[in-house]
C-alpha cells in the first residue's frame, strides 16, 4: 500500500505544476462523420496518428500561423493554415478521392457533439492488450467497471456495482441473448472481432433499451470506410495457464461497393497457477468467427453479419462441494480441496457454451439528413453445465438450456441544424427449452418470451456550448413459462391458494404449472451538455429505467454446487425501478485531462438473494437464500486522470469509490466492489520503434461495508456435532498488484509492421483473493503470468 | 442492385414469419435419478437374531422437507454385527437402487463412520479395485459396556483414499464432496 500512496503523492504534486504549450487536437472524420482510423496529421516535423474514434493530438506545436496537412489513403489531403496559440481544436473532414472535387469542409471551432451522453471507449490498444483473455477483463480499464469472476475465465463486467441482467451488453447493435442473468454466465462473445468497445454508465441511451440500470456495454465491429485491404494477426503466450491465442483479422473497406469483415480467433490454456498451487480444472478453449459483408450505394447499404462463440471453461475443481460441512472445510482449510499436476484437460465441473448471431442490417439515407436502419437479428445460444456426478450420469450435462431470439428492429434519425431526433421500435420473440435429458430439474424453465418497444429521443443544441436531450421508451414484455415444481417446495414457497391459477396438472409430488407475466414499463432520460470555457464540458443525466425480473429471479429451484446453497425464485418479483442522476466534469484539452463523474442511483424494488433459512436434505445441510426485493442507494465517484507529463512520460490513473445502502433494512449491500486505484506511468520513445515501457499499479482495498450473512451449521468435529460459523460474509483483504507491460512496432515494409509486446502481470506474484470472485472462498487468485504479444499489421 | 434490396427484404420477411410459428414449449417432467433419498444400514448379529435398521428417507430429494431418520432398536453391549449400507432413489418407480453402482465406482466412493463416543469399532468388510474399502460393507462390535450417541455415515463422492488414514476410516483428510450425510441416535444396552 505504501507504494501507492507514494505514486499518489507523486502524481498529485506534478498535476499542481502548470503546463503552456500549443497543442492541437480535434477529430478526423468522413463529411458522414464516421471516424477515420490513422489518417496522418503533420506540422513541419511534429507528427500524429489518428486514433480508432478519429481523435487526434499534436503536442509542442509552434505559436503563429502553421502549415498543417492531413492526409489518409483514398482521401483528398488536406493543406491548410491555421493560427496557433495555446490550445487549438482543428476537426478536419476529408472527402474521398473517387469524387469530383470540392472544397473540402473544414471546422475551425470548438462546437462540442450533439448528444449528452457520455460514452467510454477503450482504446484499440487496450482491445488488443486483452486479446487472450474476455471483454470483462478489458473493461475493467474503465474508471467505475469492476468485473465480477468465477475463476479467472468467467468475467462479467460490474458498472457502478452493478452487472448481470442490469448490464446488457450491445454486440454490433444487437442485443446479446446469452443466459446474461447467471452471475457465473459471462458474455458470449470474443473481443478480437470488436473495433470498437464502449461503456455508457447508466440506462440513458434509450434506444438500446429502458432497462439498463447498471449500464451498457456496446461492441461494435470494424468499420472501414476506404478503399483497401488490410488486416492483423496477434499471437499471444502466456506463462500462466501455460496457453495462448492466435486472432487473425482480414479487412476490405470501400467508400462504395462491396466491403467485408472476417476474423477468427482460438485460444488454449491449461491450468491456471495461483503463487502456491495448480488450480485444477481451471483451464479453457475458444474458437471464435465473426464476419460481414456490406455492399454500399449510393444512398443506401446493406449488411449481412454472422458471428461464432464456442467455449468450454473449466471450474476449478476444489469449488464443488457437497454440503455446508464441505464449505466449512473449504473455508478453513484456505487451501483448495483438489490440487493436481498441470494439465490441459478440462474435466467436471465445466460450461460448454456455443452462441451463433446472425443478422441483415438495411440503412437508408433520404438525404443529408435523416436515415433509417432496418435490422433483423436471429441469436441460438446453447449453454451445457457439466457436473461431478455419478455413474452413467457423468457424460451428461447437468443443465442443457438453448435460448433461441429473434429480433427485428427500426430506427430513424434526422439531423437537422440544431435538432437531432431519433426514433424507433423493436420486438423480439424468444424461447427457451431445458433439455429434461440432464436427468436434473431444471434450474430455469421453458419459456416464451415476447418483447415490444418503441422510443423517442431528441436532441437541440442551444448554442455551440450548450446541448439538451430528452427520450422516452414503452417496452411490453410477456413471458410465457412452464415448469414442475416440487409439491412441498410450492407449500414453502406460499403458492398455495395465490398461483393455483397456474396449476395445470398434479403429478402426486410435483405441479405441472405455466406461470405467465405481464409488463408494462416506461423509461425517461434527459441530459444536458455543457461547453465551460475552452477546455471543460460538463454533463448532467438524469434517468428514470425499470427492469423485468429475469428467469432466474422468477424460478430458481435447487441446489448450486458451487456455493452449496439452495437458490429459489419468486413469482411475486416485481420489476425493478431505478432512478439515476449522474454529473460528468470532463477537461479534454491541454497535457492534464480528466473525466469525474459523481452519481446517484436508486433502486425501488432492488432484486437480490437473501439467506433465509437451513434446509436438511441427505447430503446434510445446506443454507436456503431466497430472493427478495428492497429499496437501496447507491452512491459513488469515478475519476480518470491523465497527465502528458513531457514527450516520453505520462501518468494515467483511475479510480472508483461506490456505497451502496440496502435502505429498507439499513444494511450495506452485498457485493458492491470496493474501494480501488489504478495507476499507470508510461514511459514512450518514438524514435526507437515508437518503444513504450509501463508500470501499472493496482490497489484495491478491503470492502468494509458489507452485509453479515454468516450462518452457523452443525459441522462434525471428532465425531461430535459441533455447531459452526460458517463465514461467507467477510470480505477478503485489500490487495495490491503491480504488472510491467512493454513493447516496439518495427516496419517490415511500407505496408507491414510487426509489433511486438512483452508483458508480467502481478510481479510480485502476490498471493490475493478477491470480493467479487465467486471462487474466492476456496481458492487464492492466479499468481505471476509472463506475456508475450506478436502483431503482424498487414 | 434493386434486386439485392428485394431478396433482402424477402429473406427478412421469410425469417420472420418462421419465427411467429407458435410451438408447444411445454416442460418434460424430470424425474432426479441421480437423487439419494433413502439410506438404509442393516446390522445383523453374527450370531443369528434380529437385524437392526438404521433408515433415513428424504422423499422430496432437495426440496424442503427433511429427511425422516429411523433406528429400529437398540444394540447389545458386546456383540458383533455384519453391517451392509444400501443406497436408494425412491423418487423413481421402482426405485432405483444405487447401491450398485457406488459399488462399482468404488474406488470414488468412501463411507465414513464417526462416532460421538465410544460405541464401539466399525471395521470395513469390502474392498475396491485398488483394495482400499469402500464400506458397502462393514462389520460393528458394540461396545462392552452400556453407552449412547451419535453415529454418523458419510458418503463422499471422489475422496482422496490415498490420504493419511483414510483407508483406516479416518475423514479428515478424505476431502470430495459429501453426497450423504445421516445422524443415527444410536444406545448400546
Amino acid at each position: 500500500m505504501r507504494f501507492y500512496y507514494l505514486l499518489l503523492s507523486v502524481f498529485m504534486a506534478g498535476s499542481l505544476s502548470a503546463y503552456s504549450q500549443n497543442t492541437i487536437s480535434g477529430n478526423v472524420t468522413t463529411k458522414q462523420n464516421t471516424p477515420l482510423d490513422g489518417a496522418h496529421i503533420h506540422l513541419e516535423q511534429l507528427h500524429a496518428i489518428s486514433d480508432a474514434d478519429g481523435s487526434y493530438t499534436l503536442r509542442n506545436a509552434p505559436s503563429g500561423q502553421q502549415h498543417v496537412m492531413v492526409s489518409y489513403i483514398g482521401y483528398k489531403s488536406l493543406d491548410t493554415l491555421i493560427s496557433v496559440s495555446g490550445t487549438v481544436r482543428l476537426d478536419i473532414k476529408l472527402k474521398p478521392q473517387a469524387e469530383q472535387l470540392e472544397e473540402v469542409v473544414l471546422t475551425e471551432n470548438n462546437a462540442i457533439p450533439k448528444n449528452t451522453i457520455h460514452e467510454e471507449k477503450l482504446k484499440t490498444e487496450t482491445i488488443e492488450k486483452y486479446s487472450n483473455a474476455s471483454l470483462g477483463d478489458a473493461l475493467k480499464e474503465i474508471a467505475g467497471v469492476y468485473s465480477l469472476k468465477t475463476g479467472n475465465s468467467i468475467v462479467k463486467p460490474v458498472i457502478n456495482g452493478l452487472h448481470s441482467s442490469r448490464v446488457p451488453v450491445i454486440s454490433n447493435n444487437v442485443r446479446l441473448e446469452d443466459q446474461q442473468w447467471g452471475t457465473e454466465h459471462a458474455p458470449n462473445l470474443d473481443i478480437n472481432s470488436a473495433g470498437k468497445i464502449s461503456v455508457i454508465k447508466g440506462a440513458s441511451a434509450l434506444q438500446y433499451g429502458g432497462d439498463a440500470i447498471g449500464g451498457l456495454v456496446l461492441v461494435e465491429p470494424v468499420s472501414v470506410l476506404k478503399d483497401t485491404l488490410f488486416g492483423k494477426t496477434i499471437m499471444n503466450l502466456a506463462s500462466n495457464g501455460r496457453g495462448g491465442s492466435i486472432s487473425s483479422s482480414l479487412h476490405k473497406g470501400a467508400e462504395k461497393g462491396w466491403a467485408w469483415n472476417a476474423a477468427g480467433t482460438f485460444k488454449y490454456f491449461g491450468d491456471r497457477q495461483s503463487p502456491d498451487y495448480v488450480l485444477s480444472n481451471t483451464g479453457n478453449r475458444e474458437s471464435n468467427f465473426a464476419g460481414d459483408i456490406k455492399y454500399i450505394g449510393n444512398n443506401y447499404d446493406i449488411t449481412g453479419s454472422y458471428s461464432l462463440y464456442d467455449a468450454t471453461i473449466g471450474i476449478a475443481k476444489a469449488t464443488h462441494i457437497g454440503n455446508t460441512a464441505d464449505l466449512v472445510r473449504a473455508i478453513n482449510s484456505r487451501q483448495p480441496s483438489v490440487i493436481e499436476p498441470f494439465t490441459y484437460k478440462i474435466d467436471a465441473p465445466r460450461q460448454e457454451v456455443v452462441h451463433h448471431l446472425a443478422k441483415i442490417n438495411y440503412n437508408q439515407r433520404f438525404d443529408d439528413t435523416s436515415s433509417l436502419s432496418l435490422q433483423y437479428a436471429f441469436q441460438y445460444n446453447s449453454r451445457q453445465e457439466f457436473d461431478i456426478r455419478r455413474g452413467d450420469f457423468k457424460n451428461k450435462p447437468a443443465l442443457d438450456l438453448t435460448l433461441i431470439t429473434h429480433s427485428a428492429q427500426a430506427d430513424w434519425k434526422k439531423e437537422a441544424d440544431n435538432l437531432t431526433l431519433k426514433a424507433g421500435a423493436s420486438g423480439s420473440m424468444q424461447k427457451n427449452t431445458a433439455d429434461p435429458l440432464t436427468d436434473i430439474r431444471p434450474l430455469i424453465p421453458n419459456y416464451n418470451k415476447f418483447d415490444a418497444g418503441a422510443y423517442g429521443i431528441a436532441s437541440y443544441a442551444f448554442s455551440n456550448t450548450l446541448t439538451a436531450e430528452a427520450g422516452l421508451r414503452y417496452d411490453f414484455s410477456k413471458m410465457d413459462a412452464s415448469k414442475y415444481y416440487q409439491i412441498s417446495r410450492w407449500k414453502d414457497l406460499g403458492y398455495e391458494g395465490v398461483y393455483d391459477k397456474f396449476i395445470e396438472e398434479n403429478t402426486g409430488s410435483q405441479y405441472l404449472t405455466n406461470p405467465n407475466f405481464t409488463f408494462h414499463n416506461v423509461s425517461a432520460s434527459l441530459g444536458i451538455r455543457k461547453q465551460l470555457g475552452y477546455d471543460y464540458q460538463l454533463l448532467a443525466n438524469a434517468g428514470l429505467a425499470m427492469r423485468n425480473p429475469n428467469p432466474s429471479e422468477l424460478f430458481s429451484d435447487g441446489l448450486h454446487h458451487s456455493n452449496g446453497t439452495i437458490e429459489l425464485g419468486n413469482l411475486g418479483i416485481q420489476k425493478e425501478k431505478a432512478y439515476k442522476l449522474s454529473v460528468t466534469l470532463l477537461k479534454t484539452h491541454g497535457d492534464f485531462t480528466f473525466e469525474a463523474t459523481p452519481y446517484l442511483n436508486m433502486v425501488d424494488n432492488f432484486i437480490y438473494l437473501s439467506p433465509t433459512n437451513i434446509e436438511y436434505t441427505i447430503r446434510g445441510a445446506f443454507p436456503v437464500y431466497r430472493y427478495r426485493q428492497t429499496d437501496v442507494l447507491m452512491a459513488g465517484l469515478d475519476l480518470h486522470t491523465n497527465w502528458k507529463i513531457d514527450n516520453h512520460w505520462q501518468h494515467s490513473f483511475s479510480g472508483a469509490y461506490i456505497y451502496g445502502q440496502d435502505n429498507t433494512n439499513n444494511l450495506p449491500l452485498i457485493d458492491m466492489p470496493p474501494l480501488n486505484i489504478v495507476n499507470t506511468i508510461r514511459y514512450t520513445k518514438q524514435d526507437w520503434h515508437d518503444l513504450y515501457l509501463e508500470i501499472r499499479s493496482e490497489a484495491m482495498f478491503t470492502q468494509t461495508r458489507y452485509p453479515d450473512n454468516n450462518f452457523t451449521t452443525d459441522v462434525l468435529v471428532d465425531g461430535q456435532l459441533t455447531s459452526t460459523v460458517v463465514d461467507i460474509s467477510t470480505p477478503p483483504k485489500g490487495y495490491h498488484l503491480l504488472h510491467f507491460g512493454s513493447g516496439a512496432t518495427f516496419k517490415t515494409s511500407n505496408k507491414t509492421a510487426l509489433a511486438v509486446g512483452f508483458s508480467v502481470l502481478n510481479i510480485f506474484n502476490t498471493k490475493y483473493r478477491d470480493y467479487l470472485n465467486r471462487q474466492r472462498l476456496y481458492t487464492d487468485d492466479i499468481g505471476r503470468n509472463f506475456q508475450l504479444q506478436l502483431k503482424f499489421n498487414y | 442492385m434493386k434486386n439485392l434490396r428485394i431478396s433482402a427484404l424477402a429473406v427478412l420477411t421469410a425469417l420472420t414469419l418462421a419465427s411467429c410459428s407458435d410451438d408447444d414449449n411445454t416442460a418434460t417432467i424430470v424425474n432426479e435419478e441421480e437423487v439419494i433419498t433413502t439410506i438404509t444400514a442393516t446390522l445383523t448379529p453374527t450370531d443369528g437374531g434380529t437385524a437392526i435398521v438404521l433408515k433415513s428417507q428424504d422423499l422430496d430429494g432437495d426440496g424442503p422437507n427433511a429427511p425422516v431418520v429411523t433406528v429400529s432398536g437398540n444394540f447389545a453391549a458386546g456383540k458383533e454385527y455384519n453391517g451392509a449400507v444400501t443406497f436408494l432413489n425412491e423418487l423413481d418407480t421402482p426405485a432405483d437402487n444405487i447401491t450398485a453402482e457406488v459399488k462399482e465406482e468404488g474406488h470414488e466412493h468412501q463411507i465414513f463412520f464417526q462416532q460421538s463416543s465410544a460405541l464401539g469399532t466399525f471395521s470395513y468388510a469390502d474392498e475396491d479395485i485398488n483394495g482400499r474399502p469402500i464400506g458397502l460393507s462393514f462389520t460393528y462390535k458394540a461396545s462392552s459396556t452400556p453407552v449412547t450417541g451419535s453415529l454418523t455415515l458419510t458418503l463422499r463422492h471422489e475422496p482422496n483414499k490415498a490420504g493419511e488414514g483414510v483407508s483406516g476410516g479416518n475423514i479428515a483428510n478424505a476431502g470430495g464432496g459429501t453426497d450423504a450425510e445421516v445422524v443415527f441416535n444410536i444406545s448400546v444396552q
